[in-house]
């Protein structure tokens, strides 16, 4: 990091805690949350679409709520626990999938249902889905629309994800019965 | 046998890694890398008078600042004209940094190398630039008046006029029992991936090697021409698509100047550089695609049969032609959709603005075309009285009459003739799916609680797996892995599961064996690229072949080793096995052992193909005359022409008699891409492209004021529809084998968003009662023509009132 900051701006110390793990580091004031993740710890699964927070590529969980990455700095996510798509992959109801991956319902409903195309908006979906589930455990495909309706997809047309998100709650419900 | 993989809706094998994080795309890649940011125009039109860098080169981390005059050789010349044409007699292209004079805003002036992106966008802040302000041509009227000139030395902003005719329209026209015209037009929009474009380079100066990543659609024309530019042997650069977040055409043009100036950075650096696009550049610098304005003469019989069609386009292509007018080409040809014109003249003229520059987007000049004929077709029937689909079908060009030659130029430069498709059935499907023969009852029902409804319908042909080739490689390794390999890339088509699934079906394999590398000009060198839906047809095609090869090799080796003939094997499940007596066999990965003789052992299994390992004849060599080691095969696939998709959609709207908001009820589709590989992608294609459609159709348009500023160059203004501005589609396929290649295959990737102007103007017209003429239709813009229709300006169809008028709208007299 230092050696890519110029030496005139100011660094300040910050530590976040992303996908359960401590990072401690000496940052600008206008580093972008999305480009220290992105960049700095090289979690590259949260992607960048618009940079003003239209998008929703960049959402990502800061203690447990959707977020949009391109709109924080990284200074202001100091104390927060922040989920990425990365960090999803190790919640408590991801389950190993045969190719090896880990996934957790949404992920595991996006692959089944055809939820994407080309990924680049993926990670924002999958995060807003994730929490919108542990408000909703059920939804209709009507609130599972209003659920994705902040996020742009350039690919599916949304009628897949929709479906995803349908499917995400049955396996949702699904791993807490096996749980319980 | 082994389960059916061909024609299987199978899940994605890119999906496990791209649901995880595991995707690599350009931006997250080189993450030690330099930064570039650039210094873009911000004016339409200027001469550049001076650049002051003094204050830029004080920033601590900045690296190195460029301007034209410091690009060497060819990297200072103008960009290629990638497809010359003809006709396109004044073709101009940009350079990678603007050279004396800028041509729309957001053409690039200074690069800025830095430690990182935050530096270089400081640096470019500090940049002072000098311009003499130029006279603005913005618009396809201020293009085509030519009062005003773009470029110097190009008259009258024409860059290409064509001209196809087939038989004698004007004694055609003369001798119709009925003329219609109609004045159309339609706005911009853009391909909008959800990921910028971005290069990535890096310069191995000990083995004088260039590697370069970009967010490309086409690595081996990225390649090429960056070795062209950069004066290096081709040997001596490769080029990778990494996973690309979305394409639709804009990431086919190239070299872009970024693609040009990142690699020469990173060899002038001796360091890795790397640009990824932010979503203004996007909008200012990319590419955007649509505008047109067309004039269409009809002449018909009493029937409603066409006997003339005389249809005049004036395109804007922006401040430069990259990639030729491959797109009013396509609009020029593909307006035809599924009927027969009589006779058929086409004239266009493709002109300069101070925009930026119009390339290809998803359905590549075919909404535009699309919109034209089924605009016409609904005025025909309006006029006669009869039904809408009614006349298109007796139009419809039959079955029986394919293989169809319209007698015309398709945009590779090959007669544009149908090789099948099915007409009647598709709109029987139609039909039947949206309740077109009911809609009238439902009309009265919505009409008796208040509601105004309309039902639209759009009918569309498209070429599609255009050449010249594509190349596929496999090899299959001792283990048994089936490396497969096409040069062409992957935006979201999910080519790692379709390709995998011809392979599976074609080698007697499993999905999880087989390994796909798209895009990448180190696993092969000779491809062209996607686009033109091509990549199924193409590279599919050339794996299947390519498969095929492979198998009878495998075969040979087998038949040999197991000393019965290759006629007698079967491959299931990646064993090589007698058919009837499958204990006696081998699995491929020993196939491929005992085809590369060794030497050396270095591992047990390879310990078979060693030299005193088992007996072999003494009169023969190891590796016999006509065989190379190796189970692997390569095929290409190069048709002598393109193959004809179709479809056929239909929507319900309705409209707020106060606020004029339009919603579609119902949106419904009938796809014909010949046979499916993978009827679940083909699907996600549809919705893709229809959503695609949506947003050309209601919401997209790019927002020029008159000094050529885009007014809404963000995601904040410019209107991609989310979840709830995209109707749920219904779809429904039909599947006429393409003739011309082994698999029977037709493109689908653009399919879904060609016809859907066409539609939602239909479906308005239908439910307003007044001609639709423009799109894309805005609440506010249906608004607007509900009071001139009121005010007697627009006049109402015959079908609500009987009288006689055109449907034309134009008061003004387009001249070229």
């Amino acid at each position: 990091m230092t050696d890519t900051t110029p030496a005139t701006e100011t660094l300040h110390d910050v530590t976040v805690s992303v996908n359960g793990v401590r990072h401690s580091a000496a940052v600008p004031a206008r580093r972008l949350l999305s480009d220290f993740v992105r960049h700095d710890l090289e979690l590259t699964g949260t992607h960048v679409g618009c940079e003003h927070g239209v998008c929703g590529a960049c959402t990502v969980l800061v203690d447990g709520q959707p977020m949009r990455s391109c709109l924080m700095f990284a200074v202001t996510a100091q104390d927060h626990a922040i989920t990425t798509v990365e960090g999803l992959c190790s919640a408590p109801d991801a389950r190993t999938v045969p190719t090896g991956e880990s996934m957790n319902p949404v992920q595991q409903a996006f692959a089944e249902c055809h939820g994407l195309q080309c990924g680049f908006c993926t990670p924002g979906f999958l995060t807003t889905v994730t929490a919108y589930l542990e408000e909703n455990s059920s939804p209709t495909s009507e609130q599972a629309r209003e659920a994705i309706s902040g996020n742009l997809c350039r690919c599916t047309g949304y009628q897949n994800i929709v479906k995803s998100v349908l499917r995400a709650a049955e396996i949702k419900a699904e791993r807490a019965e096996e749980h319980a | 046998m082994t389960t059916q993989m061909f024609g299987a809706p199978i899940r994605r094998k890119e999906d496990p890694r791209l649901v995880t994080g595991g995707g690599r795309y350009l931006d997250d890649l080189g993450h030690d890398a330099l930064a570039a940011a650039f210094v873009r125009s911000p004016h339409a039109h200027a001469r550049i008078v001076d650049i002051d860098a003094s204050e830029a080169i004080e920033v601590e981390g900045v690296v190195g600042i460029y301007v034209h005059e410091d690009l060497p050789g060819r990297v200072g010349e103008p960009l290629p004209l990638l497809i010359p044409h003809p006709t396109l007699t004044h073709g101009r292209t940009g350079y990678a940094l603007a050279k004396d004079e800028v041509n729309h805003v957001g053409e690039p002036i200074v690069m800025v190398v830095a430690t990182d992106r935050y530096v270089a966008e400081d640096a470019c802040q500090r940049i002072r630039i000098t311009y003499d302000q130029l006279p603005v041509v913005v618009g396809i009227e201020a293009a085509r008046s030519g009062e005003l000139l773009v470029h110097d030395d190009v008259p009258d902003n024409v860059a290409a006029h064509m001209l196809q005719e087939v038989g004698d329209v004007d004694a055609a026209m003369a001798s119709a029992p009925h003329t219609l015209t109609l004045d159309l037009d339609i706005e911009r929009s853009a391909c909008m991936p959800m990921e910028g474009k971005g290069v990535y380079a890096r310069w191995d100066r000990d083995r004088g090697e260039l590697r370069m990543y970009s967010s490309t659609q086409t690595s081996t024309g990225v390649r090429a021409a960056v070795a062209a530019k950069l004066d290096l042997p081709l040997a001596k650069v490769e080029c990778i698509a990494p996973d690309v977040g979305g394409g639709f055409g804009v990431k086919i043009v190239h070299p872009w100047p970024e693609e040009v100036l990142v690699p020469w950075a990173a060899i002038l650096l001796g360091r890795p550089v790397k640009w990824a696009e932010d979503r203004r550049e996007h909008f200012i610098s990319a590419a955007h695609e649509r505008g047109q304005l067309q004039r269409v003469t009809v002449g018909f019989d009493d029937e409603g049969h066409l006997l003339a069609l005389d249809v005049k386009l004036w395109h804007d292509n922006g401040a430069y032609t990259p990639y030729g007018i491959i797109v009013p080409i396509i609009t020029s040809t593909q307006l035809l959709g599924p009927y027969k014109p009589g006779t058929y003249r086409c004239e266009f003229w493709s002109l300069y603005t101070n925009t930026v520059l119009v390339t290809p987007y998803r359905g590549a000049g075919r909404p535009q075309g699309c919109f034209a004929m089924e605009r016409t077709m609904d005025a025909i029937a309006d006029e006669l009285g009869l039904d809408r689909a009614e006349v298109r079908s007796r139009n419809f060009i039959l079955p029986s009459e394919m293989p169809w030659d319209h007698g015309l130029l398709f945009q590779d430069g090959r007669p544009l003739k149908y090789d099948s498709g099915d007409f009647p059935a598709s709109l029987a499907k139609l039909k039947d799916l949206v309740g077109w023969d009911d809609f009238a009852d439902y009309r009265r029902q919505a009409e008796a609680e208040g509601r105004k409804v309309g039902l639209g319908i759009g009918c569309y042909v498209e070429g599609t797996g255009v050449g010249p080739y594509e190349g596929g490689h496999i090899q299959i390794e001792t283990s048994g892995r089936v490396n497969v390999s096409t040069g062409l890339t992957s935006q979201g088509q999910g080519h790692e599961t379709v390709f995998a699934q011809i392979v599976a079906q074609e080698l007697g394999v499993r999905m999880e064996d087989v390994f796909v590398t798209t895009g990448d000009t180190r696993k092969m060198a000779y491809a062209v690229g996607t686009f033109a839906s091509r990549a199924a047809v193409m590279s599919g095609s050339a794996i299947a072949l390519a498969a095929r090869n492979v198998r009878a090799k495998a075969l040979r080796i087998a038949a040999d080793a197991l000393e019965v003939s290759p006629e007698d094997l079967e491959i299931v499940e990646g064993t090589v096995r007698v058919k009837g007596a499958p204990a006696t066999s081998m699995s491929l990965g020993t196939v491929s052992v005992l085809s590369n003789p060794l030497r050396y052992a270095f591992d047990e299994a390879a310990k078979a193909a060693t030299q005193f390992a088992g007996t072999f004849d003494p009169d023969k060599p190891p590796v016999a005359d006509d065989e190379e080691p190796g189970l692997e095969g390569k095929d290409f696939y190069s048709p002598t022409q393109a193959t004809f998709a179709n479809g056929m959609h239909a929507a319900i709207v309705e409209t707020d008699p106060v606020t004029a908001e339009i919603k579609i009820l119902r949106y419904c589709v009938i796809h014909d891409c010949g046979t499916m590989i993978n009827p679940m992608i083909v699907e996600g294609q549809v919705h893709g492209g229809v959503a695609q459609g949506v947003g050309g159709a209601l919401y997209e348009r790019m927002a020029y004021d008159e000094s050529g500023q885009l007014l809404n160059a963000s995601f904040m203004d410019f209107l991609m529809p989310y979840a709830s501005e995209v109707p749920t589609i219904e779809a429904d396929h039909l599947e006429t084998p393409s003739p011309l290649n082994p698999l029977g295959i037709k493109g689908a990737g653009e399919a879904g968003c060609i016809p859907v102007s066409a539609v939602i103007a239909s479906a308005i017209e239908d439910a307003e009662g007044f001609p639709i003429t423009r799109m894309p239709i805005s609440p506010y813009d249906l608004w607007e023509l509900r009071r001139r229709h009121a005010d007697g300006e627009i006049p109402s169809l015959h079908r609500t009132s009987r009288t006689t008028s055109t449907p034309s709208t134009s008061s003004k007299e387009p001249t070229a």
